[in-house]
């Protein structure tokens, strides 16, 4: 039981944390590559509220303040770097944002109150099952109805084009910087969550491969679909996971089946499975 | 001046020897970065990872026993053949659907063979032989071996062969013209295809001789390619992407800065220091230190 629980545990956060990148990503069309750097952020600064500040509340609101902490933190750092690093565009934007989250890391490894390279150990169990599906479920919520106002449409404009968007008004800085410092919060949150649910966090969780691995399933889902990226965020901590089952050659083999996958499906449909679409149990004759 | 103050120089002066013998290597990987992004404006990603194939190649023509250049030219040929395949399955069929799209495939490919070869070769690290016998000068207070000396040198002819290369033969003025304009350059009758294989091929055969000087001077191991092409990448955007000499510059301040940092402060900042002044750079001067602006057109 603990098995399946703990892969049911870590779908919910990679659900939170792809959605969250797909604003940047997907929505905004802002190539990020340090993601986890902002998910670690989120963990630590999290951990270190509730291991030493803790105040003497009872455990639930103690979470909700240390899913804020988390929120904050990682949106401070998404605010840090994105205002410098949003002038640059594509792969300069890709390889800042890289840095960035390495050096996020490697700050965490030199930090000995968070415990440093041995790992941050203590953490209380704070958080469960629920906890995790229910931030999934509102920050779900919350990207549905962003997509739909102006404000999320104005940010999807400038995916398509940002000097046609310029033109129509969208005030370009604001609406990346928003969709990043958000973006980064968010990520923070399914820090917090991450952080008391496993209880030990230690930086090699947040490097640049979980970046990667947060990356592929946005692209999996479709750049800019909601429920896209839940289904990715499914498929890509699962499949892994089953895999293991496969036996033999399969089992052995699974981390170079991923990296194939990736690119077959570059080649066949860079868009994602679902490309801007969501799925959808309405008819279509509204739209 | 004091003692003390004397003792810190020489210091400072071995630590910047050590890292321009460092930085030699961080450059002659750049340069296939550089060479790649500057011809069709691919990061590629999976450089780090010809470089191991090269260093995992050579190690194993070591120990069938052929001589050392035999293996150095092993090396280079196996990486430069790994990385014309490459560009031939992978990168030239996503090449016309945007940058995006190319990036996350080149991730991919890098991925694949970091993990293709751990299952391969094992993830053991691998230690090369050495094959001269390593003399240390001393030069007042400070050490050079002959091997720092060694790998400066095959730095520099590499540099000098590359500038002869593509100014004065005709496949280079065709690479030139290549990373110019590719649509005039296959308009004046040049064959793109072929030059973007052989810029691939010259890239990843500088990597594999990189990576066999690496593996001499540290160990061979499947994950290498990740640490020095990542740091290999920063040192051509510092230095300006796309451009040749800026590669072989951007290695040098990138190998002196992080010797500089891990002796005089702290050695676990060592990876941090790259990225550092690759941020700064890109908020400074994004298009790097040798790089000229390019204006955005509608």
């Amino acid at each position: 039981m603990g098995y399946y629980h703990g892969i049911l545990l870590l779908v919910g956060i990679f659900i939170t944390l792809t959605l969250s990148l797909n604003l940047i990503n997907g929505f905004c069309g802002q190539f990020s590559l340090g993601h986890a750097g902002f998910w670690g952020a989120g963990a630590y600064a999290s951990a270190v509220y509730s291991v030493f500040y803790a105040f003497p509340l009872p455990a639930p609101i103690n979470m909700l303040i240390a899913i804020a902490v988390g929120f904050i933190a990682a949106a401070i750092c998404g605010l840090i770097i994105g205002v410098p690093c949003l002038r640059l565009r594509g792969d300069y934007l890709a390889i800042a944002t890289l840095g960035f989250g390495e050096i996020v890391r490697i700050s965490i490894m030199n930090t000995e109150m968070v415990g440093g390279p041995r790992g941050f150990i203590n953490i209380p169990h704070w958080a469960n099952i629920w906890w995790v599906y229910g931030v999934a479920f509102v920050i779900a919520l919350f990207m549905f109805n962003l997509k739909r106002s102006a404000f999320g449409r104005a940010i999807i404009s400038i995916r398509e084009d940002e000097i046609a968007a310029e033109n129509m008004g969208v005030n370009l800085f604001n609406s990346k910087l928003f969709s990043f410092t958000i973006g980064a919060g968010i990520a923070g949150m399914a820090g917090a969550l991450f952080a008391h649910t496993q209880q030990f966090l230690h930086p090699s969780n947040f490097n640049f491969m979980w970046s990667v691995i947060i990356l592929v399933m946005v692209i999996l889902g479709g750049q800019g679909s909601v429920t896209g990226s839940i289904i990715g965020a499914v498929i890509l901590t699962i499949v892994p996971e089953a895999l293991r089952y496969a036996g033999g050659t399969v089992a052995e083999w699974r981390m170079t089946i991923f990296p194939v996958l990736l690119i077959i499906l570059m080649m066949a449909k860079p868009e994602g499975l679902f490309g801007a679409h969501e799925i959808s149990f309405r008819k279509r004759s509204e739209g | 001046m004091s003692q003390n103050f004397i003792y810190f120089l020489w210091d400072c002066l071995q630590y910047f020897i050590n890292g321009i013998a460092q930085g030699s290597l961080y450059a002659m990987v750049a340069l296939g970065y550089t060479m790649v992004y500057g011809i069709i404006r691919l990061v590629n990603f999976a450089h780090g990872e010809f470089l191991m194939i090269g260093a995992m190649c050579g190690f194993y023509a070591l120990r069938a026993n052929l001589p050392m250049p035999a293996a150095i030219l092993v090396a280079m040929l196996s990486s430069g053949l790994i990385a014309i395949i490459v560009e031939r399955v992978v990168y030239r069929p996503i090449r016309k659907s945007g940058r995006i799209p190319a990036l996350i495939t080149a991730i991919g490919t890098s991925l694949f063979f970091q993990y293709f070869g751990q299952l391969v070769f094992g993830a053991d690290p691998k230690t090369i032989p050495p094959f001269i016998e390593e003399k240390i000068f001393n030069l007042g207070e400070i050490n050079v071996s002959n091997v720092q000396i060694a790998i400066f040198c095959i730095t520099l002819f590499v540099l000098l062969f590359l500038f002869w290369l593509t100014h004065y033969t005709k496949v280079g003025k065709a690479m030139r013209a290549v990373s110019y304009n590719l649509p005039a350059a296959e308009l004046m009758g040049i064959n793109t295809n072929k030059i973007i294989s052989f810029t691939f091929f010259l890239g990843a055969a500088l990597a594999g001789l990189g990576g066999m000087l690496m593996g001499y001077t540290m160990s061979v191991e499947p994950m290498m390619g990740m640490n020095l092409g990542t740091k290999a990448f920063v040192a051509a955007v510092v230095g300006g992407i796309g451009i040749i000499p800026g590669a072989a510059l951007g290695g040098f301040i990138i190998g002196i800065a992080e010797n500089l940092v891990a002796g005089l402060y702290k050695s676990s900042l060592r990876d941090a220091v790259s990225f550092f002044i690759l941020i700064l750079i890109l908020l400074v001067k994004p298009s790097g230190i040798l790089g000229k602006n390019m204006k955005e057109k509608v």
